[in-house]
């Protein structure tokens, strides 16, 4: 309690506000620029930090990074770009909330669902970090792989075009992520010699043009967008009513959100996916969902923001860091003396509250500046449509080209957003292609990885108790979704055949 | 004023900016391409040099991340770019390896090397209930594939790293297989969790599991013990054998650099590279400095060209 109140102090003065705040209206910016990300946002601040005091240092990173996903929801809703490939899990359903004319609501229920799913985070975490971060440990690369397998199996939940066409789409996505040089052994695919290929397809460039360049297409002859306009005094009307009425959601995302958030390098970009799909699962109206039905959005909001909390337990705790975000911080947080790792928790707890604390004052000015962010969001609506959609290139250009810092990105990013118009206009849905894009170096990783351990024995997907478990659950859900389509066909082929015996 | 005059007055005052800018390097922003992701440690060290520098030579330094492809894409980009003195580059241990392995013809004679900044070497690790370096080994000898080893990519520092325990050992690699990772993070979690035995990487990057109690150092393989860590022995001092693997960071110019703008780098680097600034900050992230001139780090390539040769035949990856 004693270094609680140390922690309160390392936080609560002038100076440390200040560069929380100023960090937080920084990431907003460049957080609501589609195509730039929180990794760039942080990348841009390290070189300041090198001139504060070590706690304002962190803060400003923490509040810079949460400020600039959550700002990543906007261009998301406004503009169909997805700021990070879990605000890929429910962008459909905010971008056709906001062309209904509840752009306010879409936003309101991604700032205040991410603000308690953050804070849920922020309480857990204060009592559990370090056994997370014990319990984070002891997952190998079996255990991940059953994890990664799992989040595939999202995509046939997650398509709105039905199972086949689902699963179509994430082999598509799949296929995506194999090219370049294999992760492990560097022996490039699909390359055909070129040294961009070998690099890899960079997803961001992917996701904008998935999303963004084909809706510019759909859109494009249209003069004005024909969309109601939201509430203009509180942009935020209902959304506390479709928080309460998906309450359920929004607990069982945060909690799903805080522990598969803690694992490094796998946490924060699945748990929005399972918890949206499991959402849809469980939904009095699955067929609602990606058409603009808030049920979804407000679980897999809540469960980005409690994985982005938890997702610094490895990073603080064991110096493991799960993302590029995080890598920035702890280099940061080494270079300020605050040496990640359990000295950090036993030698300094003081400190390692203080980030606790700065995280919890981030999610909260999410509120403030969500709002007026909604507010000003409006003018989108105003401008004509082919207007818009020129700007909207234009960012789309910018923030591919600077992924790499290089034109590839830009063909990459136009050439994918014509494949995803052709499959659009054939009902496909793209979110699965994303996932397979997110999740397939994950599987072949942690597959190749566990295969080279055991030496080609299959049982070891088996041979380790919390992996034994995983995979039998994931085989089950795999048995069980099968079965169920089996069933159908042979019911519907009964219906047909008795149809035919008695014609009307 | 009319506005012929005043045009009149800008164009005097941009000559009288630009005359003396133009006789001296340099007067425009420079790149500094750096061919790792952002938030790494090549990163991290390149990007604190070209703040330093920016401040020496008191132009601009643009720090751009040209990743993919195992550093390829950026090592060939700083080969690529005009020798003008206004692309600069990191370039990393890997470079000494992509001829050997055949993925591109690149090395350090596509360069002009600036300056060496910094030098780790590689250390073994198994968890803390693991085994002494001598029962490793016997337990290596006595089952060979048993022990399953990782670190970093496959034929990377290393790998190499560990291939050169057994081999100056008289062990066939083969004997302790390699399971390629994306990187330290990656091994050490396997290593936590209880998956595989061994653990190679540099001493910085295993240092917050180290203090966590997770896992222990056993070797360094370097040519005197590190500061950091006096009680770690090196590999000569516990198995007889001597055996060192550096893993290094220094800052070049594509091949053909004018002699003025490489006098002026390479003084203004110096300058940088022995500043209080950049020691601190080097000994705060637990990075080793190894600060040589444009000609010891030429030599010190072509040392490392050589050797990482004959190790990456040993492992049956040179081509």
């Amino acid at each position: 309690m004693e270094a609680f109140a140390l922690a309160a102090g390392l936080v609560f003065n002038f100076e440390t506000l200040l560069t929380i705040f100023m960090a937080a209206v920084f990431g907003l910016f460049v957080g609501a620029i589609p195509g730039l990300t929180a990794t760039m946002a942080t990348a841009l601040l390290v070189p300041i930090t090198f001139y504060m005091a070590p706690i304002p240092a962190i803060a400003a990173i923490i509040s810079c990074t949460a400020m600039a996903i959550t700002a990543g929801d906007l261009p998301g809703t406004l503009l169909r770009i997805p700021g990070t490939p879990a605000s890929a899990a429910y962008v459909e359903d905010s971008y056709r909330l906001a062309q209904k004319g509840k752009a306010g609501l879409a936003i309101g229920i991604g700032v205040v669902g991410s603000v308690l799913g953050g804070l849920f985070g922020f309480l857990f975490l204060l009592f559990t970090a370090p056994m997370l971060a014990k319990a984070a440990l002891g997952f190998s690369s079996f255990e991940y792989f059953w994890l990664a397998a799992l989040g595939l199996s999202c995509a046939a939940l997650i398509s709105s075009g039905g199972m086949i066409k689902g699963a179509l789409a994430l082999l598509l996505g799949l296929f995506i992520a194999q090219i370049g040089m294999d992760p492990l052994t560097a022996t490039p695919r699909f390359t055909f010699g070129n040294l961009e290929l070998m690099g890899g397809i960079s997803f961001i460039p992917v996701m904008i043009g998935m999303f963004a360049v084909s809706e510019i297409m759909r859109s494009g002859r249209r003069a004005m967008a024909e969309v109601p306009q939201m509430n203009l005094k509180n942009p935020f009307e209902g959304t506390l009513g479709a928080l309460w009425k998906y309450r359920k959601n929004q607990v069982r995302g945060s909690i799903i959100g805080s522990l598969l958030g803690a694992l490094p390098g796998v946490g924060g970009d699945l748990a929005a996916w399972i918890t949206y799909s499991l959402a849809k699962r469980t939904s009095k109206e699955p067929e609602k969902f990606g058409k603009g039905h808030p049920e979804g959005l407000v679980e897999a909001g809540a469960t980005n923001n409690a994985a982005l909390s938890s997702s610094w337990i490895p990073a603080m705790v064991f110096g493991i860091p799960g993302d590029a975000v995080t890598a920035i911080a702890v280099g940061v947080l080494v270079m300020k003396g605050l040496d990640p790792g359990p000295t950090l928790m036993t030698l300094h707890p003081e400190n390692f509250y203080a980030v606790m604390i700065v995280f919890a004052i981030a999610n909260i000015l999410m509120l403030p500046l969500g709002w007026v962010a909604a507010k000003s969001a409006r003018w989108i609506f105003e401008v004509p449509r082919a207007l818009l959609n020129a700007a909207i290139l234009l960012f789309c250009i910018v923030g591919s080209y600077s992924i790499n810092n290089s034109m590839f990105g830009v063909w990459l990013m136009l050439g994918a957003g014509m494949v995803a118009y052709v499959l659009e206009a054939r009902m496909i849905a793209i979110a699965p292609i994303i996932l397979g894009i997110v999740l397939g170096p994950l599987v072949e990783t942690n597959f190749t990885t566990s295969m080279m351990i055991s030496d080609g024995n299959l049982l070891g997907f088996f041979g380790r108790p919390v992996a034994a478990v995983f995979g039998v659950v994931t085989l089950l859900i795999w048995g069980v979704a099968i079965f169920q389509t089996i069933r159908g066909i042979l019911r519907k082929d009964n219906n047909l055949r008795s149809a035919s015996q008695f014609p009307s | 004023m009319t506005l012929s005059k005043k045009l009149a007055g800008a164009l005097a005052l941009s000559v009288l900016a630009i005359a003396p800018a133009a006789a001296q390097y340099p007067d425009h922003a420079i790149n500094l391409i750096v061919p790792w992701a952002a938030g790494g440690g090549t990163d991290a060290t390149g990007r604190i040099v070209a703040t330093l520098l920016e401040k020496e030579l008191g132009q601009p330094i643009n720090v751009i991340n040209r990743t993919g492809g195992g550093g390829i894409v950026g090592h060939t980009e700083i080969s690529y770019s005009p020798p003008d003195g206004y692309t600069l580059g990191i370039i990393t241990t890997e470079l000494s390896m992509y001829h050997w392995t055949g993925v591109s013809p690149l090395n350090y004679e596509n360069y002009d090397a600036l300056a060496l900044f910094n030098a780790d070497p590689e250390a073994v690790y198994v968890r803390t209930d693991g085994p002494d370096i001598d029962a490793l080994l016997d337990q290596i000898r006595a089952n060979p594939g048993q022990v399953k080893a990782s670190g970093a990519n496959l034929g990377g520092m290393a790998h190499l790293g560990w291939a050169g325990v057994l081999t100056t050992n008289g062990i066939d690699p083969a004997a302790a297989p390699w399971v390629p990772s994306e990187g330290a993070s990656a091994s050490l979690q396997l290593l936590a969790s209880g998956a595989i035995t061994v653990v190679t990487t540099t001493m910085p990057d295993a240092r917050p599991m180290v203090d966590a109690g997770e896992v222990k150092p056993l070797i360094v393989a370097a040519n005197e013990r590190v500061a950091n860590a006096p009680d770690v022995p090196t590999a000569e001092e516990a198995l007889g054998n001597k055996w060192a693997a550096y893993a290094w960071r220094g800052i070049a110019a594509p091949k053909g650099l004018p002699e003025d703008v490489k006098a002026r780098l390479v003084e203004a680097l110096d300058k940088v590279l022995t500043s209080a600034e950049f020691t601190e900050f080097m000994a705060q992230r637990n990075f080793g400095v190894d600060y040589r001139d444009a000609a010891d780090f030429t030599a010190f390539m072509q040392d490392a060209d050589a050797s990482i040769g004959q190790a990456l035949t040993a492992v049956g990856l040179a081509k």
